[in-house]
């Protein structure tokens, strides 16, 4: 007897998102916004000191109502989870998984936020959404370039506003981001971003 | 790259991996795709091809250029006493253990460009059990063992080198193990008398012998599941009954074939003991 092919089911879309200096802040803010239901995972590049454990996710989760984790290598990806790249490697999308790598840092950084965005671009294409925050220096710019030219989505903080401007500036001059919006107006703009892609929230 | 050109580079890169198992042996297919895909690129760019078909038709017919790309492959990124409280652990939790046997056979496999090694070899001396150890350090890049053999690292690793060394609970002067100088830290010889450095391929060859220790940490994240599972099976058989096996601090043996025969020792160590 001849088994029919099952379709694949489509993988969970995520948000990409990256920071460095005065992340922490912006990302608290960020997080403490998102709804409860929110139908998409969120992946998390803060670029920080090496070989020093901060309980960042700890202190991401505080003020977030998603849960926030360090995941581990192949860690199958939830929506309505935030995932908080650890110390020391890449964090990579690969279908439905998360993968790590502890390849050369990229622009002094691991985890690079161009390695997460730019693995986003391949296995999410047009489904990709990324969002550049306050960051002292430009990884995550061809990221996002890489982003926009798989037909994805690209939103970046308001430079006028972040603590460093330099990663939103690049990503500006460089991948012709869909919109500069203030902190305050980023979760809006990934709900309604979830509700075109007829994500309909978690019950 | 745009999509159409991305759609291309994937048959081609599917090309490139059957071609080099036929060539050569080496078989990277399963390999985790995401990351093997930036390497691929990388080596692309080292070698100066337009594209992957132009860099498969280079590594077919020349063997030295095939080498360099086993080595752009593995990732041979190390460092010494990484993740400190490991090897805290190694110290409380596992030597005791090996003093009760006259023999103990370590291996780490994938042992990169030999930091941990001699980590290892370190915390085996100081604890007086070098010459009752034998350590296998196992690569599947013949560059990245001679690298290893040589146990020359830059100088400018070692201030952090020695900040891992005083968490992983070493109480001497670090530099009492290497001399220096203007550029490099030279480990000493006598740290490796008792390691055997070989060529070994976790994808293709065989388990060679039983071990007290394995070490494969950072390793099974460059593989897919299917063949980070067969790596496993291998690594468990490998392995005597109350043996150690150590993996890479966000890699773990939950829900794999393994969960229900090893335990872990205390939360999130990634060190896990063989049941009886």
């Amino acid at each position: 007897m001849k088994e029919r092919p099952r379709r694949a089911a489509r993988p969970v879309d995520v948000v990409v998102m990256g920071a460095s200096l005065g992340g922490l802040y912006a990302c608290q803010r960020l997080l403490a916004r998102l709804p409860a239901d929110l139908p998409v995972a969120v992946a998390l590049v803060q670029h920080r000191q090496p070989d020093v454990e901060s309980g960042l996710a700890h202190l991401l989760g505080l003020h977030s109502s998603l849960p926030v984790s360090e995941p581990d290598d192949k860690e199958p990806i939830k929506p309505g989870h935030v995932y908080l790249a650890p110390i020391n490697y890449h964090l990579l999308i690969d279908g439905d998984r998360f993968a790590l790598s502890t390849e050369e840092p990229v622009l002094f950084a691991r985890p690079s936020i161009d390695v997460l965005f730019s693995s986003a671009a391949e296995a999410r294409r047009e489904r990709a959404l990324a969002v550049a925050l306050t960051s002292a220096s430009d990884d995550g710019a061809d990221g996002a370039a890489d982003i926009k030219r798989r037909g994805g989505r690209v939103l970046v903080q308001d430079p006028a506003e972040a603590e460093s401007e330099i990663l939103p500036r690049a990503v500006i001059a460089r991948a012709s981001p869909d919109a500069v919006l203030r902190l305050d107006q980023i979760p809006a703009a990934l709900v309604e971003w979830c509700r075109q892609l007829k994500l309909t929230p978690r019950i | 790259m745009t999509t159409a050109d991305a759609d291309i580079e994937d048959v081609e890169i599917e090309a490139l991996l059957g071609a080099l198992v036929r060539r050569y042996g080496y078989d990277f297919r399963h390999y985790a795709r995401a990351s093997l895909r930036r390497r691929i690129r990388r080596a692309v760019d080292a070698e100066s091809a337009p594209t992957v078909s132009a860099l498969q038709a280079q590594l077919l017919r020349d063997p030295a250029c095939m080498q360099r790309f086993v080595f752009q492959l593995s990732v041979h990124v190390s460092s010494m006493f990484r993740d400190p409280e490991f090897y805290k652990l190694l110290r409380t939790e596992v030597v005791p253990w090996l003093r009760t046997y006259p023999f103990v056979r370590i291996w780490h496999a994938g042992c990169a460009t030999g930091e941990e090694v001699y980590s290892m070899a370190i915390l085996l001396e100081e604890e007086g059990l070098a010459d009752r150890c034998r350590v296998y350090a196992t690569d599947i890049s013949d560059l990245v063992l001679q690298r290893a053999k040589r146990g020359i690292y830059p100088l400018e690793a070692i201030r952090r080198y020695t900040q891992g060394y005083h968490r992983a609970g070493g109480s001497h002067d670090f530099s009492r193990y290497y001399t220096a100088d203007s550029q490099n830290a030279i480990f000493h010889e006598r740290l490796r008398r008792n390691v055997i450095f070989s060529l070994h391929n976790l994808v293709s060859d065989n388990s060679f012998n039983d071990f007290n220790v394995i070490l494969c940490r950072n390793v099974l994240i460059y593989f897919d599941e299917p063949l980070r599972d067969r790596v496993l099976h291998l690594l468990d058989g490998s392995l005597v009954r109350g043996g150690f096996l150590a993996v890479g601090r966000k890699e773990s043996l939950r829900f794999t074939p393994l969960q229900s025969r090893y335990v872990e020792l205390g939360q999130d160590s990634r060190l896990y003991r063989r049941l009886q």
